[in-house]
């Protein structure tokens, strides 16, 4: 059994992880959608007066193949991480990272225009940036 | 202990409080171990890997380029970092470790050293 306690497993991270999945399964989560399993991949959503930025930390994936879609309102991130074979006669100690196929969801603001829509993949992290229109950004109103 | 260990030693409980931990996958072969961490929004610049006597110590920072205005709506990573420990074990050769850091993914390969690999014994019949 001296293979498996190369790696000793460190209990307060251990109970770390399960007491952040738990914290994540009794959120209420307004989104009808929920959150994806395994949470891949997390995502941080933010704006400014000018744009929506969605930023999804989506690590180890072939840019050519996201497939990231707009569609009313809607943004649609979608791919697979394909599953690592571990090699012949290896033992596996520790399987936490994500793999298989995954989608992820979000309800865009009415204001955005669909055709400024931007993605780029860097450092594992994939940005989407969409514009807002610009009647919809605040405006001052002459009073007469 | 003078003040700069003091200091360094609470910037470090201050860093293992404030750290997402990374997920692992570890696999263990023949010759050695290999190890895939996933550290989105790491740059290479920004990744630390440290061997401390029989530790392996992984921190990274996230760096993502934010524009100044912006405002968060919601946010599943809410910290700036990652740090994750690991206790190596004796028959392990931590000067011979290679590691690669694609796309937010780390790829650590730690050797045995060559005594510790496995031998096949003969067993003698008389």
């Amino acid at each position: 059994m001296i293979l498996q306690a190369l790696f000793p497993r460190d209990i307060f991270a251990e109970l770390e992880r399960l007491q952040r999945d738990m914290q994540q399964n009794f959120d209420v989560y307004p989104n009808i959608r929920g959150r994806a399993r395994g949470n891949y991949p997390a995502l941080n959503v933010g704006g400014t007066a000018q744009s929506v930025d969605i930023y999804a930390f989506a690590p180890g994936l072939d840019p050519a193949r996201i497939d990231v879609q707009l569609e009313k309102g809607v943004l649609t991130i979608a791919g697979e991480r394909p599953r690592e074979q571990p090699a012949e006669q290896a033992t596996v100690h520790i399987d936490e990272r994500f793999a298989g196929r995954f989608r992820r969801v979000v309800n865009l603001p009415e204001d955005i225009d669909p055709d400024t829509v931007q993605a780029r993949y860097t450092d594992g992290v994939l940005h989407v940036s969409v514009q807002r229109r610009q009647a919809a950004q605040t405006r001052r109103i002459p009073i007469d | 202990m003078n003040d700069t260990t003091r200091i360094s030693n609470e910037r470090r409980a201050q860093r293992e409080e404030n750290a997402l931990l990374p997920p692992v996958n570890v696999c263990e072969d023949a010759t050695g171990i290999t190890l895939t961490a996933d550290l989105p929004g790491v740059t290479r610049e920004h990744l630390s890997l440290q061997i401390d006597a029989d530790s392996l110590t992984i921190e990274g920072e996230i760096t993502l380029r934010l524009p100044d205005d912006m405002a968060a709506s919601h946010a599943e990573v809410a910290l700036p970092s990652y740090r994750r420990v690991f206790t190596l074990s004796k028959e392990l050769d931590p000067d011979r470790i290679s590691a690669e850091f694609r796309q937010g993914v780390l790829t650590l390969r730690i050797p045995k050293a060559p005594h510790a690999q496995p031998r096949r014994i003969e067993v003698q019949a008389h």
